[in-house]
């Protein structure tokens, strides 16, 4: 082929080749292309359906109506209000900073939430509402509806917020509920419900515990968007299922009513019914208003509840731990029954008792006192003197059948459970050998025994029963059947009566039931937090109220025939019979007689300054002057 | 062509096949832009309408051009093309910002798009020229490289990487049925695939991020990988039969970019299924065809290399489209000729088939005085 000559008839015949092949792959890439079509339209068609299906179709989500709480008699406790809600619709607006501008005057609304719309609305995708504000006075409402044709994008709708009719007294039981944190958002796997404003979680308490129950199914209007997140068309929606409901064994009226018997306490009380173990009441005040918190709580609302030293942020009745105090003594008594201590034996006290070089205290010189004087009259030297006898190893396991120290099955996080200590406890715990004055203190509720107030009144319902009773808190779960305790009924019958005495005429005298044939049997106990000085003791200044004893009692009426058990520690309440058994007296009044003790409640009431709610509004006021804020506006207050 | 007493002469002598082909391709366009406007003939179909049979009208116009008349201007028109080309370039330099037209008063000028016939018709013309004899020789390769290179190199740093390419493989079109030796074809494809990263590394950045995505197009499905991925979508959930006329929600809804321009296709495949598109692949099919056989039937060498060069030109339009639209090629910018909307691709189209006709006629007049 070298040098060969190329002519045109060359030329020719290399031309039609040529063109041979270029029509060939010519026609190979129609083929190809054809073929392409074919897998794509044949063969991935269903693939692709799907994706086109849910490009065209989206949902925006409907939230679902949170599920109640309601109390054992169908009162609420935890309910949705209608309420007004204005929220702008990104794709609608027109003239974006003129709408907020305008919405910013209508509602007067604050710089840091203009800023936030402001952010909300640019992040925004065209048919997912940005929340202006929730729960608007219906004045401001209407203002707007009015103005509606000249704002366009702006709507104004009703919502449901959470209401709590029980106000700062259920505030511990039902927590509260406020939208969902990022981590939250992301600790569900990014569920799109939270992101919808208006959209509420349980934060604490029961709200929180019971989220699952009481959050229901969202529906959702399934629509036709295009890919600017324009709304074309409304297709039929996806119904959504509302919350459950949640019955709880609380009286809400009893709850309330003990919780307003506080008073300016820092205390709890736990009503048990002793047949079922019903909590009937279980308030710990002060406490904040969930009320609040559900629209959103301030920096400064927040401040004055962290701060305040009467701990409204934390519930007492599970989450506190005291000394148990003298209120500790009926079971010791049983455990030195069940010793074989003779109950007649009498032990002289003379107001002190002196172990190794050391000087333990009685409040007074009781003289001889048998089991029974020395539980009426709460005779410290008595119980130390026969808690040595018998030793600890007998004691610890009477009183945890008693219900310290137990945990209790019960649906509230960050719950905390004590301390009965024991020998083999304390080399496991301190690594040291038990001593005679670890004995001498417990025998008393001191040292390194810690309880909660529900702990209190489950042991009231057992001492009350001889059998074990267990807290139950939700209607619907079955009661546990309750065990006989390894007591000796005639032991019981001595504690009970025992008992019986101290409120007929022991240190609980001054806190007798104004109710004709019924009769209450308790124990008081006073537990130190400080070690002072005898004469310092009753002698308390405010300033002086951080040092102050915690003011126990237990009790259970009628003492015959037992029904209710309740339990209420005050903080730094000071002796046990002057605050406490008081506290427990009205509060079962209350269960038998409401008039009396209404107007008891009244009258206390008046003694320290009027209303829950109003002392609540002068102490909020008094908090802001104190620190320099201006006062609360009294139309949102 | 139709043989009538009662139709005159000049128009029986059309090549009506042709003409209603093009017309039928033109108007399932306009049926299709028609949809894409939500089922309006505003903004594209009605506009698309007066484009096309204007061009038209100028392609059958076109079509008394004598042989020896389109030689004449072959160069001219070339030489006319490239001075615009650097003008764009210069204009691009002054106004410091990427330029592809000129605006000349009521009409935007692409120089560009008239570079595609000029190049054919140049290297047709060049080739004509050449001796048989010659035509392994070096002086029959370099002239027609520069003659392709320096227009192809103006247009890609405009930067128009569509056109380029369609400027370059119409270009070797002509210089392989030219008969240049194998070696000349064989040898850049190797140094392309060994020059490709090369190239990659010059480009731009959004030029890179196409291939990129090309690659792999699931890397961005929102970002620059979202035509591809909604294009496919358009197209697979089509099936056989379509969604039915106006019913195609992904161009509807606007989740297909570009639903109107380069990937009108997939707004067609959407809504008349693989039927359609392989009808209207057929159609194109037909065209190429026939230009192909103007090629074949052509007794000059330049009618030859210029007939088979055009036709070429309209099927590296469709070809590099379509492959664009199934996700087959990069997202190079190609409009579908006939049916996208814009004005560009319709002129082009319409250049090359009226000289394809005007070849045509040529054949006609010769064979029967022969």
């Amino acid at each position: 082929m070298k040098h060969m000559r190329i002519t045109v008839a060359h030329q020719s015949i290399t031309f039609s080749r040529r063109m041979m092949l270029l029509g060939g792959a010519q026609a190979a890439v129609g083929g190809l292309l054809v073929g392409r079509m074919g897998w794509l339209a044949i063969a991935q068609n269903e693939k692709y359906q799907l994706l086109s299906e849910s490009n065209r179709v989206q949902l925006i989500p409907v939230p679902p109506r949170r599920g109640w709480i309601i109390d054992r008699n169908g009162k609420p406790i935890a309910i949705n209000k209608a309420s007004f809600r204005v929220d702008l619709i990104p794709q609608q607006i027109v003239d974006g900073p003129q709408v907020i501008a305008e919405l910013t005057k209508l509602m007067s609304l604050p710089a840091d939430e203009v800023e936030r719309i402001t952010n909300e609305l640019a992040q925004s995708r065209g048919f997912q509402p940005v929340s202006v504000a929730d729960n608007v006075p219906y004045e401001q409402y209407a203002a707007i509806t009015v103005r509606l044709p000249d704002l366009p994008g702006v709507s104004a709708s009703q919502g449901f917020t959470r209401f709590y009719p029980g106000g700062s007294t259920v505030g511990q039981l039902v927590g509260y509920v406020g939208a969902a944190s990022a981590a939250e958002y992301e600790k569900e796997n990014k569920n799109p419900l939270l992101l919808i404003p208006g959209v509420k979680i349980g934060k604490e308490g029961l709200e929180q515990t019971l989220e699952q129950t009481l959050r229901g199914e969202p529906g959702g209007q399934r629509v036709e968007v295009t890919a600017r997140g324009k709304l074309v068309k409304e297709l039929e929606p996806k119904p959504d299922r509302s919350g459950n409901t949640v019955q709880l064994t609380i009286d809400s009226d009893l709850h309330q009513y003990a919780a307003r018997r506080i008073g300016d306490q820092s205390a709890s009380v736990v009503v048990i019914d002793v047949t079922n173990g019903d909590i009937l009441a279980m308030p710990s005040m002060p406490s904040f208003d969930p009320n609040n918190f559900s629209d959103g709580i301030s920096q400064n609302e927040w401040k004055m509840l962290s701060q305040d030293d009467h701990l409204p942020l934390v519930d007492k009745t599970l989450e506190s731990l005291y000394p148990s105090g003298s209120t500790i003594k009926p079971s010791m008594a049983m455990a030195l029954l069940n010793a074989g201590v003779d109950r007649t034996q009498k032990v002289n006290c003379t107001g002190a008792f002196q172990l190794g070089n050391h000087t333990f205290h009685c409040d007074r010189r009781h003289g001889p006192v048998d089991m029974d004087a020395a539980v009426v009259h709460s005779c410290d030297v008595y119980f130390y003197s026969m808690c040595l006898r018998v030793g600890a190893e007998k004691l610890s396991p009477m009183v945890r059948s008693m219900g310290f120290g137990e945990k209790f099955d019960l649906p509230f996080d960050n719950q905390r459970y004590g301390t009965v200590p024991d020998p083999e406890w304390m080399m496991r715990k301190y690594h040291r050998k038990w001593q005679g004055y670890d004995t001498v203190n417990m025998s008393i509720g001191q040292g390194m025994v810690l309880i909660n107030p529900l702990q209190l009144a489950v042991m009231a319902s057992r001492l009350a029963t001889g059998k074990r009773v267990m807290p139950r808190l939700f209607k619907n779960k079955p009661v546990a059947p309750q065990e006989h305790l390894e007591v000796d009924q005639d032991h019981l019958d001595f504690i009970r009566k025992a008992m019986w005495g101290v409120v007929d005429h022991g240190t609980a005298a001054a806190a007798k039931l104004p109710l004709s044939g019924i009769q209450m049997a308790g124990k008081t106990g006073t537990a130190q937090t400080h070690n002072l000085a005898a004469h310092e003791r009753g002698n308390y200044t405010s300033a002086t109220w951080s040092l102050r004893d915690h003011s126990l009692f237990m009790a259970f009426v009628p003492f015959d025939n037992p029904r209710y058990a309740v339990a209420t520690i005050v903080e730094h309440g000071g002796f046990g019979a002057a605050v406490a058994a008081p506290l427990v007296r009205d509060t079962i009044t209350y269960l038998y007689d409401k008039q009396k003790a209404l107007a008891a409640l009244q009258a206390f009431e008046e003694s320290i300054g009027g209303p829950l709610e109003q002392r609540l509004a002068r102490k909020t006021a008094a908090w802001r002057s104190a620190n320099g804020l201006p006062p609360l506006d009294p139309a949102k207050a | 062509m139709i043989t009538s007493a009662i139709i005159p002469r000049p128009l029986a002598r059309l090549p009506w096949r042709l003409i209603f082909l093009v017309t039928g391709i033109a108007s399932f366009g306009l049926i299709v832009l028609y949809s894409a406007a939500g089922g309006s003939i505003r903004p594209w179909a009605m506009k698309q309408a007066i484009v096309f049979f204007g061009f038209l009208s100028i392609a059958v116009v076109m079509s008394w051009m004598k042989e020896s008349t389109i030689k004449a201007i072959a160069f001219p028109l070339y030489g006319a093309t490239l001075v615009m080309l650097i003008g764009v370039e210069a204009l691009g330099f002054v106004s410091k910002g990427a330029q592809r037209w000129l605006d000349l008063g009521p009409i935007r000028l692409q120089p560009s798009e008239f570079m595609k016939p000029a190049i054919v018709l140049t290297l047709a013309r060049f080739y004509e020229l050449v001796p048989a004899s010659e035509i392994r020789k070096w002086r029959a390769i370099w002239p027609a490289m520069a003659l392709l290179g320096v227009p192809a190199f103006l247009i890609l740093v405009q930067p128009d990487l569509g056109t380029c390419i369609m400027v370059v493989l119409c270009g070797v079109t002509v210089m392989f049925l030219a008969g240049l030796p194998w070696w000349l074809f064989a040898g850049p494809a190797a140094a392309v695939a060994v020059a490709a990263p090369v190239v990659y590394g010059m480009m731009h950045g959004y030029q890179r991020k196409r291939i990129d995505v090309f690659l792999d197009p699931e890397s961005d499905p929102l970002g620059a990988g979202y035509h591809i991925a909604q294009s496919k979508i358009a197209i697979g959930s089509g099936g056989i039969w379509g969604k039915g006329f106006l019913h195609g929600s992904q161009s509807h809804l606007d989740y297909l970019p570009e639903g109107h321009t380069d990937f009108v296709f997939a707004t067609m495949a959407e809504e008349w299924g693989l039927v359609g598109g392989v009808l209207l692949i057929g159609a194109f099919a037909l065209v190429i065809h026939w230009g192909m056989r103007v090629s074949q039937n052509a007794r000059t060498r330049f009618a030859q290399l210029a007939a088979a060069g055009l036709s070429a030109t309209i099927f590296f339009y469709v070809a590099i489209n379509l492959m664009m639209v199934m996700g087959l090629a990069p997202v190079v910018g190609v409009p579908l000729p006939l049916v996208s909307f814009g004005g560009s691709a319709v002129m082009t189209v319409m250049l090359c088939l009226g000289l394809l006709m005007a070849l045509e006629r040529q054949q006609r007049t010769v064979s029967r005085l022969i």
